[in-house]
């Protein structure tokens, strides 16, 4: 498929666009990613819609390899489209440069991954710095901000703490401040309690919930476990690479 | 990303690999080290070459056969005349501007005395030749005019002889065999010690100019004419009037190159100071090679850093790093390498190069710009060699960086 080609295929698909008309949030426009070339491509992202709007709690759900890992990663701009459109507040985000992109991921976008990805031999408060550093916030500032973000998360006091001398329950607190302290709109979570057990997850779930609830924080959540998936309010399901179901549940817990 | 914010990252890496860090910056700091150890003791060497031939008068001009200027001591002695003692004479008496003239033959000859022989520097020369190189007799007396004038078996020897051949001894008054003759020693010369380029100037005898070419050559030719004006300042012009002499006496035309050429110490200061200098860069060149090799230890960890480091390059590009954060982080890694390789280098090499020129009794200089200079191509060196490796870093993809294992 020619880039026009592909164009005129994004054109022609119906607008994702919700109620209003206005732009989403975040919104995937027939996005594909294919793996590898020829025979051996792998099609990871076979044409996905997904508009998602300010304040939402999304559950991303499928069995591993439908691409609902592949489509976390776009939308947070770690990973590109093969073809369709990403667009953020409805710019493309495809022809943006890559400093750009890291900007976004930078200001916009706080995430939390499954095995925490901390840096193991730094303290916790200088993980949590982290986005402050690359967004060039000073350091005082920083060091204030990053133990707020600390407090929010419940590990006050553990800022001297590294990685390794905590539990995962609380690197994933950690993850959480870090992911917090750019004050960002969207939080992208990949399986934030697959390494935890259920009463750890439960909490981590509670602190989420917390933050979509009164912060009004956007989040979109990666798993492959219904019952973690429940403190959504949508449930978006993958299957091979395309989308399966999109269900909103406006009796979930708020 | 703030540069200090950067800096601070590139020393917590560091530190958290001490080891490693300062293996890795040992080819630096052996680099940096001896291109200064190297520069300090080619000024040390230098300086009291140039110093040593000040302290042969400064006055002094060495007449010489040989080629015209472009040839410093150079062409063929064989094909060209030498000169006789009769243009020593007709250089001392015409030239106005000269107060002293010697004649100066040398060979190497063995001397032997009881059951102990050594081979050293045989100067034939007439009297005036000490006066001129002010160098004066430790014990007993010089050669004199008498002694010239009869072809006299005397001689005056240097104190490396005197320790090798008399040891405890007095060798005043003794028999010396000097190549084939029998010699008085009248006297032993002052202790002159070595020279820059260590030879051993009181491994020597004298014996007058008459007796040298009579019994040790054979002819009488004179080899070397040394020189002396009265006053410093009229080197040039005593310059000037023995090469006019000189000309007439060996008939050459008006046109044709000398055949001799007359240089004074200057000269010949500027001439070692050349050498000493080409010597010095030469050795400082080689010793920059282990700076650059140096460099490719530090692009080789740094590669292996980045590997590691692959899943921290992916962790900081979620969070928001760009390309140029993470280029800068280790390029800045690399060149605090290398300047701290510079750093410890340079104080290595100065270390090292006080301690040589204490054994080597030369005097010591701090090369300045040469420190500048090799620290400056240390952090070069860092940069180059930090390039590759951080533009490496820098365009890794953040998801893929991410999912490194």
């Amino acid at each position: 498929m020619d880039a026009d080609q592909e164009r005129r295929t994004v054109a022609e698909r119906p607008p994702a666009t919700g109620a209003s008309g206005a732009p989403g949030l975040l919104e995937l426009r027939g996005v594909t990613k294919t793996y590898g070339e020829g025979d051996a491509a792998v099609h990871a992202l076979r044409g996905v819609d997904l508009r998602i709007d300010p304040g939402e709690f999304v559950a991303i759900l499928g069995t591993s390899g439908c691409g609902k890992s592949t489509a976390m990663n776009i939308l947070g701009c770690l990973d590109s489209p093969s073809g369709g459109e990403y667009r953020i507040e409805g710019v493309s985000v495809g022809t943006l440069p890559t400093d750009v992109l890291a900007a976004l991921r930078n200001r916009r976008f706080g995430f939390i991954f499954q095995g925490f990805n901390l840096l193991s031999r730094t303290a916790a408060i200088d993980n949590i710095e982290l986005p402050l550093i690359y967004a060039g916030v000073p350091r005082g500032e920083r060091r204030r901000r990053a133990l707020a973000a600390l407090a929010k998360v419940g590990l006050a006091g553990r800022e001297g703490a590294r990685p390794n001398q905590l539990s995962g329950g609380q690197q994933q607190r950690i993850a959480i401040a870090r992911a917090l302290v750019g004050d960002p709109e969207v939080i992208l979570a990949d399986e934030p309690t697959g390494n935890l057990d259920s009463r750890t997850g439960a909490e981590i779930m509670a602190l989420l919930g917390g933050l979509n609830r009164d912060l009004g924080l956007t989040i979109v959540m990666v798993t492959h476990d219904r019952e973690i998936a429940e403190h959504a309010r949508r449930h978006v399901t993958f299957r091979d690479g395309q989308i399966l179901s999109d269900t909103r549940r406006e009796g979930a817990p708020r | 990303m703030r540069l200090r914010d950067t800096l601070s990252l590139a020393f917590t890496a560091l530190l958290r690999n001490k080891m490693r860090s300062l293996l890795t910056t040992l080819g630096v700091v052996i680099g940096v080290a001896a291109v200064i150890m190297m520069q300090a003791l080619g000024l040390g060497a230098t300086a009291r070459v140039t110093g040593e031939i000040a302290s042969m008068g400064s006055n002094m001009l060495v007449l010489m056969p040989g080629g015209g200027q472009r040839q410093p001591f150079g062409g063929s002695f064989l094909s060209v005349p030498l000169f006789t003692a009769r243009d020593v004479d007709a250089i001392r008496s015409e030239v106005d501007a000269v107060r002293l003239a010697a004649a100066s033959n040398t060979r190497a000859v063995n001397l032997v005395y009881g059951d102990k022989s050594r081979s050293v520097s045989l100067y034939g020369v007439t009297p005036e030749w000490f006066e001129i190189r002010e160098w004066g007799v430790g014990r007993g007396r010089l050669l004199d005019e008498s002694d010239v004038q009869f072809g006299a078996k005397r001689c005056v020897v240097g104190r490396t002889v005197v320790r090798e051949l008399f040891g405890d001894q007095d060798p005043l008054g003794a028999e010396l065999r000097v190549h084939d003759l029998s010699c008085e020693i009248v006297g032993v010369m002052a202790e002159k010690g070595t020279s820059t380029f260590g030879m051993d100037q009181d491994d020597v005898a004298f014996m007058p100019y008459t007796t040298f070419v009579r019994r040790i050559t054979g002819d009488d030719h004179v080899a070397m004419v040394m020189i002396s004006t009265g006053a410093d300042d009229r080197i040039d012009e005593a310059k000037e009037q023995i090469e006019a002499l000189m000309r007439q006496r060996r008939h050459i035309l008006p046109g044709e190159d000398d055949d001799f050429n007359v240089r004074d110490m200057r000269e010949l200061q500027s001439l070692m100071g050349t050498v000493t200098g080409v010597l010095t860069t030469l050795l400082a060149s080689v010793a920059a090679i282990s700076l650059l090799v140096g460099g490719i230890g530090i692009m080789n960890i740094m590669l292996v850093s980045v590997t590691e480091r692959t899943r921290e390059i992916g962790i900081r590009m979620a969070v928001g790093a760009r390309g140029g954060d993470i280029l800068q982080q280790f390029l800045l890694e690399a060149i605090v390498l290398a300047a701290l390789g510079g750093a410890i280098g340079a104080g290595l090499g100065l270390a090292a190069a006080y301690g040589l020129s204490l054994a080597l009794k030369l005097p010591f200089a701090i090369p300045a710009s040469g420190t500048a200079l090799a620290f400056v191509f240390s952090l070069v060196v860092g940069v180059i060699f930090g390039v590759f490796p951080a533009r490496k870093a820098a365009r890794l993809r953040p998801i893929e960086a991410l999912r490194f294992e």
